[in-house]
C-alpha cells in the first residue's frame, strides 16, 4: 500500500531531533584535530595555547588518551558483531597513516570555543613518503587472499577464461578509471556520549545502533549491557554510517575524561576523512562471445587503493559473473596499500561500479554484434546462478521489457551521433541492474504488545535513516496484527529493544520486516488461540487457521459476522495487555538459490559536444524487489538511487593531491553532487515477483538496486549521442567534449 | 571560529574610520564570503564592522541614462530590477546564474566584487599559498588545478577570479565608487581588479578602510543587447568553468561595436580586448568569431588539469557571438 511517511510531519516541522540536536544538561563539545600529513610521526604536540583558550575543558592527544581495551578488527556490520570501519584506532601512538587521522581531541563548553581551540593546537610532524594514488603504488599492487574482513574471496574463477576468449568470435576489452567517491549524507556523523558511572549512553547517527553498541563496548572493555545506543533520526547514511568509526569511541573517551556529556559532530571537511569513502579504482573487463551473442568468457579485474590496515575493496566481481550465463569467468581484486583510511561501503557497494563496467561492455558487445542491447541482455541472462541453483526470484526479463516499453525504446535508431536538437546531440542508453541479497546477518528480533483497548506497540532496534523504515514497519505490524495503522505505534532506535542488524546491503526491509511480521503474527496467533479455546468466545472450537483478523476483530473467514475483538477475549481473561516476540533467521549463506535483485535502467541524455556537457533528460527504471511493502517509500528510495547514479556518472569524484596526500575537495562546493536543476524526469515501474526464500514477506529491498546500472545507462546514452566512449567516471566536460 | 569583535555603525564616516585604524578589521556586508572564510580560518579579522545600517541599498537612475547600484543592494534585488533586466540583461543574467537564491538574498553588489578566490589550496588554510601567506609558494601550479585560470596568471598565483557579476560589469565598463579616509574616488572596473603578478595577496586597489558605495553602469545602447552565458558542470549552484559576457552591434554583415569579457579563465574578470580589436569592422561570421577567440586565448598558460578551458572558452565565445549577432 502506498502510505505516507509516519515521520513526515516531525521532519518537515523540525520536531524530529537528530543526533547533533540532542540536548543534555551540562553538555560539552568535542572537536577532532586531524593530521595534515598522510604519513609520518608526530614529533611534538603543543597544546598549551589551546588549553589556555576560553572554555576549554581538555585537550587529549596520544600522550594522554587511554589505550583501547582490544584492537579493532574490521568486520561488516551486517554480520552483527563489533564493526569497526577500520582495523585501526587513532591516538594510540605517534604514528600517522592518513591525512585527517585524529591526532587530538579538544573539548570545550561550546562548539565554537572547541573549534577555535582546535585551531590553536600545533602539531610538529616528521613526514615520511606516502602513497595516496593508484599511480604512485601501481608497481606494488598485490592480490590479497580475501576481502571484506575475510568474508569474501579476492579471486573467483570458473572454467578457463583464456581458452574461452581464444574461442570467441567477438571480443570486447574495456578498462576504466574511477575517481574516489564520498557519501556526503546531509547530516554529518555525530555522537553524543553520556556516562552514568560505568554505564554509557550514546546518541549516534548510525545505520546500526547494535554495531555501535558492540564496537564501543569492545574497544572500551565494557559489558555490552552497560552500553546503550539511541538513534531516532539519521540524516542519510549511504554507507558512511554502516560501520562504527573512531570518532564514536573518541566521543565516549572524551566524555569520560571531562566528566560531562560530550557531543562530537564531524564538520563537513572532516566527513571526507572520517567515515570511509569509495576508493579510487580501475576496472578492466574482457568479454568473449559467439556471433549469436552467447557469452563464453568474462574476465573482470579490479585494482583498488586500500589502507595500511585492511585488505578492503568493494567486491565488484561476484554479481558481474552471475547475471549472464557464461561458462568461463574470472574475477580478481588487487590492492595497492595507500595512505588513506580504510575505504568503505558506498551505496551499491561493488555493484555500483562493477555493473557499470559489465553493462558498458555489454553495450559495446551489442554494437559489435549488431544486436539490440535489450535483446542481448535477454539472450544472455542466466536462468540459474553459476552453481546451477534457481534464482530465489528473478524478474530481469520482465524489468527489461517493461522498462523498455515505458521508455519507448522500440523506436530507437541504434546508430550513434544521428540526432541533434540545436546545440545538443541526443542519445539513449540502457543497462541491466543486479544487486545481491546477502544472508550474513544473525537472527533478527522484534516484540509486539497489544493493549486491551486495541492499540499496539511494536518494537525493534532498527533506526530510521530516511529510508521510510518506520513507516513500512508500522504497516507490516498493522497487517500482521490485523489492526488499522493508526492503532499501531512502531518504536525503534534503541539497543534496549529487541535487536536487529545494521540496515545495510539493502537488507533492512527484508530482515526487519521479517522479524516484525513474525512478532505481530505470533501475537495474533496467541490471541486467536486464546479465543478458540475459550468457551465464552463466539469463536470457541474454531480451527485457528479458519480465523482472520480485521480491524482488531477476530472472525471466521467463512462467516465474518461470527467473531469478537482482541479486547473482548482479553477482558474475559483479565488481561490488560498481551505480548509476543518474533524472530527471523536467514537461510544459510549456501542456501540452494541464486540471490540477486534485478532491475533495468534506461536513460536519455543531451550532450553538447562542443562544451562537453551532459544533461540527463529522462531516466526510466523497472525493478523486481520481490514484494513491495510500500510503493510510495519504495519509489522514493529508487528515485533517490537513480539520481545518485546520475551523480556518479557525471559529477562525483575526488582527487588526491599526491604531493600533500590530501583530498582536493572537502566541501560540497568542490565535491559536486547533482542539484534539483539537474534532476530529470524519472519514471519507475515496480515488478512484483514471488520470493519464498528471502523471508516471510518475500521482500528483497530497494535501497541500492535503484543506484546500480544508472551510470552505465547514461554512459551508453552518451556513446549513442556522440559516438564516443568515455573511460572515466565522472564524465566531466573535458572528457566528453569533442577534441579540438 | 576565532573570537572577534563586532560593530554596527550608523554612518559611513564611522565605519570607514573603524576599519582604517585597525589593520585586522574588515567590513561585513552579506557575510557570505566573509563569515565563510572566518569560519574556515582563512580570514583572521579581529573586528567586523557591519555596514548594513548604511544607506547604499538602492538602484538609482543616473543622468545620461545609466544606473547606480548601491553597494549594499542585494544580488537578488538587482537581478530582478526591471531597469537592470531591460537595459543591462547581462548583469541580471550573471547575477541569477551565481550562487543560490538564499545566498543572493544575502549577498551584496559590493561584497560580490570583493569575494575571494575558490582555489582549494587557498581555502584549506594549510597548503603553500602566496595569496593567503605571501612567499609560501603556490600549491596549485603543479597541483589539482582544473578550476584555475589560463589568462593573467603569474608564477605566483593562478587562481581564477570567481565572480560572475564582475564579468558582466567589466564588459560594460562599470565604474566603482569608493569613499575612504582621504575622501572619495571612482575606479574604472577594469582597474578595480588587479593581476596577481608577484603580489597575489592584493586583489583590488582599495586601501584599508576604503568602502565601496556604488557601482555605476554607464548608459550605453549596446548594453541592452548584452548577454551572459555560463558553462558549468552542473546546472545550478556552481562557479563557471567558462563564462562569457558579450554585446555586439552588427550592421550590413559587419561588426560595428563589441564588448566581450570572460569568466572562469582569468585571474581577473577578463576583458577580451584582443578579441574585441580583431572583431571591430570584421565580417560578422563564425570564422571571425573563432579567429578572435583564438587570438584572445593565444596567450593562455595551461596546466595539467585546465588545458580544456582553452578550447572551451574559444567555443563559448564563438557561439555566444554568433547568437548575439
Ligand atoms: C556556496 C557559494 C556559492 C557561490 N557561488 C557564486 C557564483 O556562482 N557566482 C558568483 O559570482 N558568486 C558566488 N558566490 C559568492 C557570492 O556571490 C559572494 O560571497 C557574495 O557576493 C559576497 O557578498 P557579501 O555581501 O556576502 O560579502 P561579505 O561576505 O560581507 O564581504 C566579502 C568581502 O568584501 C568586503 N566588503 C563587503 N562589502 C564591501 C564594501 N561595500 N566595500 C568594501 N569592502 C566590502 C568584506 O570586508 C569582505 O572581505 C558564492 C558564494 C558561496 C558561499
Ligand atoms: S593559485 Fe593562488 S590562491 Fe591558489 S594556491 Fe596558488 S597562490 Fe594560492
Amino acid at each position: 500500500m502506498p502510505v505516507d511517511r509516519v515521520d513526515g510531519p516531525a521532519k518537515v516541522t523540525g520536531a524530529a531531533r537528530y543526533t547533533a540536536e540532542i540536548v543534555l544538561p551540562d553538555l560539552a563539545y568535542a572537536t577532532i584535530v586531524g593530521a595534515t600529513i598522510p604519513s609520518g610521526r608526530i614529533r611534538r604536540i603543543d597544546t598549551g595555547r589551546a588549553l589556555a583558550a576560553g572554555g576549554v575543558l581538555a585537550v587529549l592527544t596520544h600522550e594522554d588518551l587511554p589505550r583501547v581495551a582490544e584492537p579493532p578488527h574490521l568486520l561488516p556490520s551486517l554480520v552483527g558483531a563489533a564493526a569497526p570501519g577500520e582495523s585501526f584506532f587513532p591516538m594510540q601512538d605517534d604514528a600517522v597513516h592518513y591525512a585527517g587521522q585524529p591526532v587530538a581531541v579538544v573539548v570545550a563548553d561550546s562548539l565554537e570555543r572547541a573549534q577555535h581551540a582546535a585551531s590553536l593546537v600545533r602539531v610538529d610532524y616528521a613526514r615520511t613518503p606516502a602513497v595516496t594514488t593508484l599511480d604512485e603504488g601501481r608497481d606494488s599492487a598485490y592480490e590479497p587472499p580475501t576481502l571484506f574482513g575475510g568474508l569474501m574471496p579476492a579471486r573467483m574463477s570458473r572454467g578457463d577464461v583464456d581458452a574461452g576468449l581464444a574461442d570467441a568470435d567477438v571480443r570486447v576489452d574495456v578498462s576504466y578509471h574511477f575517481a574516489a567517491n564520498h557519501h556526503n549524507a546531509i547530516e554529518t556523523s555525530a555522537t553524543t556520549a553520556d556516562w552514568d558511572g560505568d554505564r554509557l549512553t550514546l546518541y549516534d547517527s548510525t545505520m546500526g545502533i547494535r554495531a555501535t553498541q558492540l564496537t564501543v563496548a569492545h574497544l572500551l572493555g565494557l559489558h555490552v549491557s552497560d552500553v546503550r545506543v539511541v538513534t531516532h533520526f539519521v540524516g542519510g547514511g549511504f554507507g558512511s554510517k554502516a560501520m562504527t568509526w573512531p570518532h564514536v569511541t573518541l566521543a565516549a573517551m572524551a566524555a569520560r575524561q571531562v566528566g560531562r556529556p560530550v557531543r562530537l559532530a564531524l564538520t563537513r571537511p572532516q566527513a571526507f576523512t572520517s567515515t570511509g569513502h569509495r576508493e579510487e579504482q580501475e576496472q578492466a573487463m574482457s568479454l568473449g562471445a559467439k556471433r549469436d551473442g552467447t557469452l563464453i568468457a568474462l574476465r573482470h579485474h579490479k585494482l583498488s587503493l586500500a589502507s595500511p590496515f585492511d585488505d578492503w575493496a568493494e567486491p565488484a566481481t561476484a554479481t558481474t559473473t552471475q547475471v549472464y550465463a557464461c561458462p568461463n569467468t574470472e574475477g580478481v581484486h588487487r590492492l595497492v596499500t595507500g595512505n588513506t583510511m580504510t575505504p568503505t561501503f558506498t551505496r551499491g557497494p561493488g555493484e555500483s561500479v562493477g555493473v557499470f563496467v559489465l553493462e558498458t561492455a555489454m553495450d559495446q558487445l551489442a554494437y559489435e554484434l549488431g544486436v539490440d542491447p535489450v535483446e542481448l541482455r535477454l539472450r544472455c541472462h542466466a536462468e540459474t546462478d553459476p552453481r546451477g541453483n534457481p534464482w530465489s526470484s528473478d524478474g530481469l526479463a520482465e524489468c527489461l521489457r517493461v522498462a523498455a516499453s515505458s521508455f519507448g525504446w522500440a523506436r530507437r535508431d541504434p546508430r550513434p551521433r544521428m540526432r541533434r536538437e540545436g546545440d545538443w546531440l541526443i542519445g539513449t542508453g540502457m543497462a541491466a541492474a543486479a544487486y545481491p541479497v546477502a544472508f550474513i546477518m544473525p537472527t533478527q528480533r522484534a516484540r509486539a504488545r497489544i493493549y486491551a483497548g486495541g492499540d499496539a506497540v511494536v518494537q525493534t532496534g532498527t533506526q530510521e535513516f530516511g529510508t521510510g523504515v518506520t513507516t513500512v514497519m508500522t504497516q507490516v505490524a498493522a497487517d500482521g496484527l490485523g489492526l488499522p495503522m493508526e492503532a499501531v505505534r512502531f518504536e525503534a532506535g534503541d539497543t534496549d529493544l529487541p535487536n536487529t542488524s545494521a540496515a545495510v546491503g539493502s537488507s533492512g526491509a527484508m530482515m526487519v520486516s521479517a522479524a516484525v511480521h513474525n512478532a505481530a503474527t505470533a501475537l495474533r496467533d496467541q490471541l486467536v488461540a486464546m479465543a478458540v479455546a475459550d468457551s465464552g468466545s463466539p469463536l470457541h472450537g474454531a480451527e485457528p487457521s479458519d480465523v482472520e483478523v480485521h480491524d482488531g476483530r477476530m472472525r471466521l473467514r467463512s462467516r465474518p459476522e461470527v467473531g469478537e475483538t482482541y479486547g473482548e477475549v482479553m477482558g474475559r481473561h483479565h488481561l490488560e495487555d498481551a505480548e509476543a516476540l518474533g524472530s527471523w533467521t536467514p537461510p544459510p549463506p549456501d542456501t540452494p538459490h541464486g540471490l540477486l535483485t534485478f532491475g533495468a535502467q534506461f536513460a536519455e541524455v543531451a550532450v553538447d559536444p562542443e562544451f562537453g556537457l551532459v544533461r540527463v533528460r529522462r531516466l526510466g527504471g523497472a525493478f523486481a524487489p520481490g514484494r513491495v511493502l510500500n510503493p510510495k517509500t519504495a519509489r522514493s528510495q529508487l528515485i533517490g538511487g537513480m539520481l545518485w547514479g546520475m551523480g556518479q556518472a557525471l559529477l562525483e569524484g575526488n582527487r588526491m593531491d599526491p604531493r600533500q596526500g590530501r583530498w582536493s575537495a572537502t566541501s560540497l562546493g568542490d565535491y559536486l553532487v547533482p542539484v534539483n536543476a539537474d534532476a530529470p524526469d524519472v519514471t519507475i515501474d515496480l515488478i512484483e515477483v514471488d520470493d519464498e526464500v528471502v523471508g516471510p514477506l518475500g521482500a528483497k529491498g530497494v535501497g541500492e538496486i535503484g543506484q546500480v546500472g544508472v551510470a552505465a545507462a547514461i554512459a551508453n546514452a552518451v556513446f549513442h549521442a556522440t559516438g564516443r566512449r568515455i573511460r572515466e567516471l565522472p564524465m566531466t566536460a573535458e572528457l566528453v567534449m569533442d577534441p579540438p | 571560529m576565532r573570537p572577534l569583535s563586532y560593530a554596527r555603525p550608523h554612518d559611513a564616516a564611522t565605519a570607514v574610520a573603524m576599519v582604517e585604524r585597525d589593520p585586522a578589521a574588515a567590513f561585513l556586508a552579506g557575510g557570505t564570503t566573509e563569515v565563510d572564510l572566518l569560519r574556515i580560518g582563512v580570514h583572521r579579522h579581529d573586528l567586523l564592522v557591519d555596514i548594513n545600517e548604511l544607506p547604499y541599498r538602492e538602484v538609482e537612475e543616473l543622468p545620461g541614462g545609466g544606473l547606480r547600484l548601491g553597494a549594499l543592494s542585494r544580488m537578488s534585488d538587482v537581478a530582478r530590477d526591471d531597469r537592470v533586466m531591460a537595459r543591462y540583461p547581462a548583469v541580471s543574467q550573471a547575477l541569477l546564474l551565481g550562487a543560490s537564491e538564499q545566498l543572493r538574498n544575502m549577498a551584496t553588489i559590493g561584497g560580490n566584487l570583493c569575494q575571494r578566490v575558490r582555489c582549494g589550496y587557498f581555502r584549506d588554510g594549510i597548503s603553500p599559498c602566496n595569496k593567503r601567506h605571501p612567499g609560501t609558494g603556490c600549491a596549485a601550479i603543479d597541483g589539482i588545478n582544473r578550476g584555475h585560470a589560463v589568462l593573467g596568471t603569474s608564477p605566483h598565483c593562478i587562481a581564477t577570479h570567481p565572480s560572475d557579476l564582475a564579468v558582466a560589469l567589466v564588459a560594460l565598463d562599470a565604474l566603482v565608487h569608493v569613499i575612504g579616509p582621504g575622501g572619495s574616488r571612482a575606479i574604472a572596473i577594469d582597474d578595480f581588479f588587479v593581476l596577481p603578478g608577484d603580489a597575489p595577496q592584493r586583489e583590488h586597489p582599495l586601501a584599508q578602510g576604503e568602502l565601496i558605495v556604488a557601482v555605476d553602469l554607464p548608459g550605453e545602447v549596446i548594453a541592452a543587447r548584452s548577454t551572459y552565458v555560463k558553462v558549468r558542470d552542473r546546472q545550478s549552484y556552481e562557479f563557471a568553468l567558462v563564462s562569457v559576457a558579450a554585446a555586439l552591434t552588427v550592421s550590413e554583415g559587419v561588426v560595428r561595436d563589441v564588448r566581450l569579457a570572460l569568466g572562469g579563465v582569468g585571474t581577473k574578470p577578463w576583458r577580451a580586448r584582443i578579441a574585441e580589436a580583431e572583431l571591430m569592422d570584421a565580417p560578422a561570421t563564425r570564422e571571425s568569431y573563432e579567429r578572435a577567440a583564438a587570438a584572445e586565448l593565444s596567450g593562455a598558460d595551461v596546466r595539467r588539469y585546465n588545458a580544456f578551458k582553452v578550447p572551451l572558452a574559444e567555443r563559448t565565445i564563438a557561439r555566444v557571438l554568433e547568437r548575439a549577432s
